[in-house]
């Protein structure tokens, strides 16, 4: 059965409070046996206790697959894309370095790329994935447009992303703060931004400070 | 001097100006001088150790797909207070894994890292499946006994330590994560069969002072609101309470009243992942927090931003607050505190003007030797705003263990009989009595808490202890004193499911039962009643606790009212038993809830007239108009005039405070992985692979002044001991305050260092302030290991999974 088309991921690393029940509850899907599929990533663990929870994004045209010689990913009608096909996948590491979110990551014993696969064999009988069922933040959520827009009012969803010249739509919506204008992120340009013009967080112990 | 911890009682009206209560006692205990007998921890087991730690992975049918369960448990989890629903996956004995539950109203089949891996602990290769006593030369130093033995010899000891001693020098330690049933037959096992003294629980190290600043102004010890009136709460305020590592549901609650439009005030010496995006984050000194409330309730008078009307009809001792709060001036709030001017402002303004809030606090402002004092400050800025009572108008502590309010209310805490009665109350001594079938003069007066106990054995008037549910020589503060009075007791028998460190120095440990192998109910945080559900039998010769504690009683040869079939029974005496009292549980049972999602108390049997009603049970308290047994219907707090009090807290700084020779503040808590004294978790690999070991944290700034890099060994000394441990440095906590975990043990301890001092009214030690140095570690000091010590594996890492069918 496909994943309904109703459903949706959404994911809002504003929320996120980094305690690994995301990767944790991975690994505990059936068809998962044991690995975790999900990454947590730390900005700078010595600046911020910022966290981002970084899932498969179901890109709408998937680069990890448009890359792979082996033909070895692939997207189902319901847009979820899949992890490596192990007859296939030649281990080669192309999706693992094209993808522009950093998803795919090489299972080196296994010599196959596994990535999330939405919980497919949840999503696929209608039941929410492991990491959107257990995150105790809401950071990762997982149902339908019109109960997210009931839940999170302050917030809509994006699913646009701008990488320089390349630009990507996604099956996953990321959350932004309603007030904003842009209707796409533009992933490059936050790179560009330095990280320390920070002058509040650095003078946060301080007396007198803002 | 009346106990000023002790309830209220009907009577007449209350004289403001010598009510004794509102400006409550606030010299700290003390804590033991150095002279007396240490004993320094040892490094850790071996690997070949057969009790461990030894840290479990999945492995067999737990990594098969498509392996079918025979059924799905509807329990809760056995960690924190949320007390999350989760469904356990159940094949013949064994537990599987987990499903979330979904329609479970708290936590819609959320969970932290813990309560997802918590399946771990089952069928663990170092679970405890025979009795075993003290034995140098066996593996790990003890030796399989048979149970009968074994029972029949802490029987004997029991026997012989009373009769030579008296009643009061065998001891009863307890804990918070046990069910109310268990936590009630443990109080009544104290009171009844042993007839001592001296019982007490490790909620000692965790909710009482929030327990006596509640008694203090409301005049009863529970949470006031359900979680949901977060919600909608245009301010949430959190004092001392790592959400997001220690309660991280109620992440979710948070985060969504801001986008509902609240705002956040967080108050922490740590910028933890909650304070990340609050609209006001105060980086408060550690064991300030009741300055600045009373700078805050300053502020609010000031501008007028209090709910005149509600003080007049609700509460008594406001015009002396008023008057004793006039020194917080701002400057001066902000030089104790460290906190801004500026931004105190800003949360006076925020708070005060707010139409609804929730106030919130946890062991950060509780777990000090002023920690009612802290509680009291918190409570005064809830009462002069009128919020409480009202639907997203708040208050809470955070509890921090599973049981953590149900224990602190049916006869397990040192003063207290079931029904969260005094045990000094004539009163509740003949209605227990009469329950319990025996002379209330043969009931014992109020005995020791958890830490007086130890320094108790110290002086010989305590000579035996049966320890169960607590693992005293991890948390509790200034452990090497722990240690060696532990050595010293004639006799100390530990009921636990693995070896804890505290079992080790056990002369008899008994097979208790895990969580997923016996049922009953415990509250939650929000003092909703729910029910936990078995799962499995306990293994090998292990046993449920209860029945373990009747089996003693019977050896004793005293098994009147310890004849108990099921945690039913017991529950049906407990309703009996609480009664009338404050925490009445008589109209609760285990079919209601279930089909209620949980009961919260106070939920009665019968009418203020004595009629029998169907009472739903009482999920927001002080709601105006409410009754209750204290009042009995002249208002909604629980004093007979109805009325909640207005404390006079005291600020006072740190009981040790920082100096030329020890500069720095240390402060201890949590981290996600891990829980409390880690006896569970430490045994978990997946959670260990997060967090394996203790770092001490520190700003760059202060790094920078001691020349410690990120990753450096260090040592942290204070008055008490030194420890040796890597340097996480970060830009997340004040620079004139270092952090250490508290999860593990021996020389990775970090309650070598704390302070026991103790607040004079709840008795909790102040884990939170203490006074110590930091320096780079001589190359002697840096364990041989040289790294992170490994957990000794107890199962082969989990092989890579091929290809999903």
């Amino acid at each position: 059965m496909p994943v309904p088309p109703t459903l949706h991921y959404f994911l809002d690393p504003g929320r996120c409070i980094g305690c690994n029940a995301c990767v944790q509850a991975c690994a505990e899907c059936d068809t998962h046996r044991g690995q975790s599929m999900m990454q947590l990533d730390f900005i700078d663990h010595a600046r911020s206790p910022q966290t981002v929870p970084v899932i498969c994004m179901h890109c709408d045209t998937p680069t990890c697959a448009e890359v792979c010689p082996a033909d070895a990913i692939k997207r189902t009608e319901d847009g979820v894309v899949h992890t490596a096909r192990k007859p296939r996948c030649i281990a080669c590491n192309n999706c693992v370095l094209a993808c522009p979110f950093g998803v795919p990551k090489m299972n080196n014993a296994a010599n196959l790329m596994m990535k999330c696969d939405l919980c497919y064999d949840r999503t696929s009988q209608g039941l929410k994935p492991m990491c959107a069922s257990v995150c105790p933040s809401g950071a990762l959520w997982f149902g339908t447009e019109e109960e997210i827009r009931e839940l999170r009012p302050a917030s809509k969803t994006n699913r646009e992303f701008r990488f320089g010249g390349q630009t990507i739509t996604t099956r996953v919506r990321v959350m932004v703060p309603k007030d904003r204008a842009e209707t796409h992120l533009d992933v490059t340009a936050s790179l560009r931004r330095s990280r320390d013009a920070d002058p509040m967080l650095d003078a946060m112990y301080d007396e007198g400070s803002p | 001097m009346a106990d000023p911890n002790a309830n209220p009682r009907p009577g007449g009206p209350v004289d403001e100006a010598t009510a004794p209560n509102l400006e409550p006692q606030t010299e700290p205990v003390p804590y033991p001088p150095r002279d007396v007998a240490r004993m320094e921890a040892p490094p850790d087991p071996p690997p070949s150790d057969p009790f461990g730690p030894h840290a479990a992975y999945p492995t067999g049918r737990r990594l098969d797909t498509g392996v079918v369960p025979d059924r799905l448990v509807n329990t809760h989890c056995c960690y924190c207070g949320q007390q999350c629903g989760i469904r356990l996956k159940v094949k013949d004995d064994e537990v599987l894994g987990f499903e979330p539950w979904y329609d479970f109203p708290f936590n819609k089949g959320k969970l932290c890292p813990k309560g997802i891996k918590r399946y771990l602990q089952s069928g663990h290769p170092d679970r405890l499946l025979h009795a075993y006593e003290r034995d140098a030369d066996a593996p790990g130093g003890f030796r399989e006994m048979p149970y009968a033995r074994a029972i029949e010899r802490v029987a004997s000891e029991i026997d012989r330590i009373q009769s030579t001693y008296g009643n009061d020098a065998f001891a009863v330690l307890t804990g918070a994560s046990l069910t109310s049933e268990k936590s009630y037959l443990m109080g009544k096992f104290a009171h009844m069969a042993l007839r001592t003294a001296n019982i007490d629980y490790n909620g000692r190290l965790c909710m009482v002072s929030a327990g006596g600043g509640n008694n203090l102004a409301f005049g009863v010890d529970r949470g006031a609101n359900p979680w949901t009136d977060i919600l909608r709460a245009e301010v949430v305020w959190a004092s001392g309470a790592n959400i997001a590592e220690c309660a991280p549901i109620t992440t979710d609650y948070v985060w969504q009243a801001r986008e509902n439009g609240g705002k956040l005030i967080i108050v922490d010496p740590r910028m933890t992942p909650i304070a990340r995006t609050a609209d006001l984050y105060l980086p408060v000194k550690p064991g300030r927090d009741v300055a600045l409330f009373n700078g805050v309730l300053r502020e609010m008078i000031a501008h007028d931003w209090i709910d005149h009307a509600f003080i007049e009809r609700y509460t008594i001792g406001f015009d002396a607050l008023a008057r004793h709060v006039e020194p917080w001036t701002l400057d001066r709030t902000a030089e104790v505190t460290g906190v801004a001017r500026k931004r105190i402002e800003a949360a006076s303004e925020l708070w005060g003007t707010a139409k609804t809030s929730f106030m919130m606090h946890s062991r950060g402002i509780e777990h000090s030797a002023h920690g009612v004092q802290n509680v009291l400050g918190a409570i005064n800025l809830v009462l002069a705003s009128g919020r409480i009572g009202r639907p997203y108008c708040g208050y809470s502590t955070i509890t921090g263990q599973g049981n953590g309010q149900g224990a602190r209310e049916h006869g397990s805490k040192k003063d207290q009989l079931p029904g969260m009665r005094e045990l000094a109350d004539p009163e509740a001594r003949r209605y227990v009595a009469g329950v319990w079938g025996m002379d209330p003069d043969d009931l014992p007066q109020p005995g020791a808490d958890a830490y007086e106990i130890f320094r108790k054995v110290a002086k010989d008037e305590i000579r035996g202890l049966l320890l169960i549910c607590f693992n005293p020589l991890v948390s509790l503060p200034d452990n090497q004193f722990i240690r060696a009075q532990m050595e010293r007791l004639e006799f100390f028998v530990t009921i636990d499911f693995f070896m804890s460190e505290s079992a080790r120095h056990s002369h008899v440990v008994l097979p208790g039962s895990l969580h997923e192998e016996d049922e009953g109910v415990v509250a939650t945080n929000e003092s909703r009643v729910v029910k936990i559900n078995k799962c499995i039998d306990p293994p090998g010769e292990a046993k449920q606790d209860w029945r373990i504690i009747q089996d003693i009683c019977r050896a004793l040869g005293r098994e009147e009212g310890f004849t108990f079939e099921s945690p039913r029974e017991i529950f049906d005496e407990l309703r009996i038993a609480s009664k009338g009292g404050k925490a009445d549980y008589s109209g609760i049972t285990y079919e209601k809830i279930e089909a209620q999602y949980g009961v919260f108390w106070p939920c009665y049997a019968e009418s203020p007239e004595g009629e029998p009603i169907d009472h739903r049970g009482t999920p927001r308290m002080f709601e105006p108009g409410s009754w209750n047994p204290i009042a009995k219907g002249a208002g909604p707090f629980y004093f007979p005039d109805g009325k909640a009090r207005f404390c006079r807290p005291n600020y006072f700084p740190p009981t040790e405070d920082t100096d030329d020779a020890y500069p720095l503040m240390l402060t201890t808590g949590r981290v996600i992985s891990q829980f409390l004294s880690g006896t569970q978790t430490r045994r978990i690999g997946p959670l260990l692979d997060m967090y394996p070991t203790p770092r001490v944290e520190l700003h760059p700034r202060l790094a920078a002044q001691l020349g410690v890099e990120d990753g450096a060994w260090v040592t942290v000394e204070t008055r008490r001991g030194a420890m040796t441990l890597r340097a996480q440095v970060v830009r997340t906590i004040r620079p004139d305050t270092i952090f250490i975990p508290y999860h593990w043990a021996s020389r990775r301890s970090a309650n070598q260092l704390t302070l026991s001092a103790q607040d004079p009214i709840s008795k909790i030690p102040e884990f939170k302030a203490c006074a110590a140095k930091l320096r780079q570690a001589r190359p002697d000091e840096i364990p041989e290991a040289a790294d992170e010590p490994p957990v000794p594996r107890a199962h082969p890492r989990p092989e890579p999974a091929p290809e999903r069918t």
